[in-house]
């Protein structure tokens, strides 16, 4: 045994009311109580009490996409997050340093902006590293052809990121904000215009930003496959960076990501000194840019005539808990007829990487998704989205389902960019 | 044995995936939402009348227990493998949900989910009344099994009064029908209600023909706050007797009152004895009139304060106060005893204080709420069933509310049914004769007592037991 436990006491928690189920993708497309938060949460009981092995839970923990779905959902308020990554962290010990690749990935690549650049700038951090190949010797990820011919398909055009300046003043002469921005390791190498897009935003509507050069990775990836060490050290490097400045804010335009962020307090406990009051300090001042924007007033210029719905992001709404603002901002942006989609906080299945990893269960889940938009009784011209991963899954379903052509998938500051003439 | 049952089983299911047997799987349907864990050694998700029958036929040819299932919500071990055998898994078969306009019912297979049902008879200005609070998760399967209650039972009954039809695979594996699709039918005797609220002992149901209403125009929700437990209990008998018959009738004492607030902050009076939340419905002109009578009532009986909700926002956050009970009673130990003990309306007042008594004589943490227009109290013990000098308490405490219960004229389950938890009690309630009535009809029906067994009637020795072990 490791260092790593199960959050065995956490589980008392859970009064197998079973009030999660409707609310759990997994337990809808695999069909039994295994797949469940109910069923996840018993079985980490069950490891910890040495009644099922921890192979045995693997399988159950590493089909969960965490969501998070069932905690808004929970009656008796089950932290069922700290229950996951705790069992995450377990099993990553038990198994030992046999996943080069996700160490790899997770350890050197997305905290390193250069070597992340280097990759190409884009997805080809799988492409260019030839994940297959890595995938196939070490057997670390089941990797099969079909999902990388499927996300290769619905890729952005490679965007370089070009020079952005550092500081960015406010439109007006007193910023309302100062505000530092948080760019993420995959949406900056992807969607980099839509960070600068954000930016401009902010700055429109009286913000300065500042696009922090110390800052690193959010760890969200490593943190939810048990990389709890890794995650605390770039955990430590943010919230630093944030101290060397004077902001009233740390923005950003990624729900995942976010939601790491403002649970930084999360990974520090009484023996971290004073890292966990600083990090408490830290995740109170993270805020997503929909927080921010719907607050403010935005210079909009043209009318968007098209029927738009939007997808949240399960961390944006079931961690940081901001459902409202992001349809504020829709609502209030001119021209726009917003129809709410049917079941839109059941997750579209991508879930950081576990479209990747569980490419197939990934696709049952994205299935059903597809099925509530198929079901919208006015068909939407645009569907919105607030985070890099929901933006690739979503145009992989649309492009699954043939709507390539009548359905645009959308970033939220991309829409309100649009909206407000800004063109990067 | 069992490799043997599993190989004709895999010849009966034709989606291999809907049986289970790998041991994450079987600890997945080890439990519900009351206590103890149990193994099966298969789980199968039937999908048709036809697979019940193959299953039961052959567990009667090799004795082996069968134990239908919902989605486990049950608060008193209902579905619980306590003798380990299959585990029916109905919650995926929900392929048939029709609403029938002319006969007004609803034709539904057991692993529909309850609010469902409600949704679509409300699309076709019905309603399906029966609305235990776990609607959104229950299947009806369970709740029919069950005789399951809710809030609105005061008004329009519980399960048991909207079922006039079934289709039941017996224990010994035949399929029968029961009742029809008409209110009236007095044909032979009425297998139907005694089939509902079995608890599985008796047949699996695998479809069910159910009653629906016409949806009620409007509705009105207010709340009145009293000083006194007694004055709470005599505005409830008062609005009764005035001829008001309110869809929900619910109350909180003060240690709920006071555990909502300190869990989020909604204004609620924290020096009040007791609240009670009265939802009105029918013609708007009607509940208009009524709601006017029922804050008259109210004052009547020395309430400080009633608030008739303007709108359905303010109706919305009037019900939240009930609906935070439950999270904000568990914050500071986890382990929650819902007990359902019901007595006649008459009594509510003795049972509360039946209750004080128990809560000091035993120093356990008693909350009370519930459903107090139809003497349905709930009361909850909480405590941390990792602390064993507490759960004896609590144990005994829990005997206590029975005893009281009986005595005052009650029952020992108003909705939750006897299950595993209160089995030992049963013979104080029914006396000797009156269980063993019980228990020829169980034999008759169920001759090699496979199905669900360990549910209803006590093993020998049978006490009490909140703990997992």
């Amino acid at each position: 045994m490791g260092s790593a436990r199960l959050a065995y006491e956490e589980t008392f928690d859970c009064v197998q009311c079973g009030y999660c189920l409707p609310a759990c993708p997994t337990y809808i497309t695999m069909e039994k109580e295994t797949h469940s938060p109910r069923g996840r949460i018993n079985l980490v009981k069950m490891a910890a009490e040495g009644n099922i092995t921890f192979s045995e839970l693997e399988g159950p923990i590493n089909l969960c996409l965490g969501c998070r779905a069932c905690e808004v959902v929970c009656p008796t308020n089950v932290q069922y997050g700290k229950i996951l990554e705790s069992a995450k962290e377990v099993l990553l010990e038990e198994k030992g340093r046999r996943s080069f690749f996700q160490e790899f990935v997770f350890g050197k690549v997305f905290p390193n902006k250069k070597l992340l650049r280097a990759a190409g700038a884009g997805i080809s951090i799988y492409q260019k590293f030839g994940m297959q190949q890595v995938a196939r010797k070490t057997k670390a990820i089941t990797l099969l052809p079909e999902p990388m011919r499927s996300f290769e398909a619905i890729l952005p055009e490679t965007q370089g990121i070009g020079k952005r300046a550092k500081f960015y003043p406010a439109a007006a002469d007193h910023p309302v904000y100062k505000i530092g921005y948080f760019t993420g390791c995959m949406m900056d190498a992807m969607f980099s215009s839509i960070n600068t897009k954000a930016i401009k935003l902010l700055q429109a509507a009286g913000c300065e930003v500042t696009v922090l050069d110390e800052q690193t990775c959010c760890g969200a990836l490593q943190s939810h496959s048990g990389h709890t060490k890794v995650t605390k050290e770039l955990a430590k490097r943010n919230v630093a960076a944030f101290e060397a400045y004077d902001l009233d804010y740390m923005v950003n335009s990624i729900g995942g990501c976010g939601a790491m962020l403002v649970e930084y307090d999360q990974l520090f406990s009484e023996e971290d000194g004073k890292w966990k009051e600083r990090a408490e300090k830290f995740s109170r001042k993270n805020v997503d840019i929909s927080v921010i924007l719907s607050e403010l007033e935005l210079p909009f210029k043209h009318e968007i005539n098209k029927v738009v719905t939007y997808q949240p992001s399960c961390h944006l709404s079931n961690v940081q808990k901001r459902t409202e603002e992001p349809v504020k901002l829709l609502k209030s942006t001119p021209g726009i007829q917003y129809v709410e989609l049917p079941h839109q906080h059941m997750c579209c299945g991508s879930a950081g990487i576990y479209n990747l990893i569980n490419y197939e269960a990934s696709m049952d889940i994205l299935d059903e998704k597809m099925k509530h938009v198929g079901a919208l009784k006015r068909k939407p011209d645009m569907m919105i989205t607030t985070n890099p991963g929901c933006h690739l899954q979503m145009k992989l379903g649309v492009e699954r389902e043939g709507q390539t052509d009548e359905i645009e998938v959308v970033h939220l500051v991309e829409l309100l960019a649009v909206s407000c003439g800004i063109d990067t | 044995m069992m490799d043997e049952v599993l190989g004709q089983i895999r010849n009966i299911i034709k989606e291999q995936k809907r049986i289970l047997t790998d041991k994450a799987d079987l600890y997945s349907y080890s439990y519900d939402a009351s206590f103890g864990v149990h193994l099966p050694d298969i789980v199968v998700q039937p999908k048709s009348a036809q697979e019940v029958t193959h299953i039961m036929k052959l567990a009667n040819k090799h004795l082996i227990p069968v134990y239908p299932r919902g989605q486990g919500t049950s608060l008193s071990g209902g579905p619980l493998p306590v003798k380990g055998g299959i585990v029916l898994d109905f919650s995926k078969w929900d392929d048939k949900l029709e609403i029938d306009r002319e006969d007004m019912v609803a034709i539904v297979s057991p692993g529909v989910l309850t609010s469902n049902i409600n949704d679509a008879a409300m699309e076709q200005g019905f309603i399906y009344p029966p609305d235990p609070s776990s609607s959104h998760v229950s299947t009806i399967g369970g709740n029919l099994a069950e005789n399951s209650g809710g809030p609105r039972g005061l008004k329009y009954g519980v399960t048991k009064d909207y079922v006039i039809g079934l289709e039941v695979v017996t224990p010994e594996g035949e399929i029968i029908r029961t009742g029809g699709r008409t209110v009236k039918n007095v044909t032979g005797y009425d297998l139907t209600k005694l089939i509902v609220g079995s608890e599985g002992t008796l047949g699996i149901i695998t479809e069910a023909t159910l009653r629906l209403y016409p949806k009620p125009q409007g509705n009105q929700t207010l709340m009145a706050v009293f000083d006194e437990m007694a004055d709470s209990g005599k505005a409830i008998t008062n609005i009764l007797s005035a001829g008001i018959l309110p869809a929900k009738l619910e109350l909180m004492d003060n240690a709920s009152i006071t555990a909502v607030e300190a869990y989020e902050p909604l204004g609620l009076p924290t020096d009040a004895e007791a609240l009670i939340l009265i939802e009105l419905d029918g013609h708007p002109a009607a509940i208009a009139d009524e709601s006017e009578r029922v804050r008259q009532v109210c004052e009547a009986a020395d309430a400080k304060e009633v608030i008739i909700a303007a709108n359905e926002q303010e109706a919305e956050n009037l019900w939240k106060a009930r609906k935070l009970v439950s999270p904000a009673i568990v914050r500071e130990k986890p382990t929650k005893i819902s007990e359902d003990a019901t007595v006649p309306r008459s009594k509510i007042p003795a049972m509360f204080q039946r209750l004080k008594e128990i809560k000091e004589k035993y120093q356990v943490d008693l909350v009370v709420f519930g459903h107090a227009g139809d003497g349905n109290l709930h009361p909850n013990i909480i405590a941390d069933k990792r602390d064993k000098d507490e759960m004896q308490r609590v144990e005994q405490a829990v005997e206590g509310i029975f005893q009281a219960a009986i005595e005052l004229g009650g029952t020992l389950s108003g909705e939750h049914g006897i299950g595993t938890l209160k089995a030992p009690f049963m013979e104080m309630e029914l006396g000797e004769v009156g269980l063993d009535m019980m228990k020829r009809i169980k034999q008759s029906w169920d001759p090699n007592h496979i199905l669900n067994p360990g549910k209803i009637f006590p093993e020998p020795g049978q006490k009490l037991v909140l703990s997992d072990g």
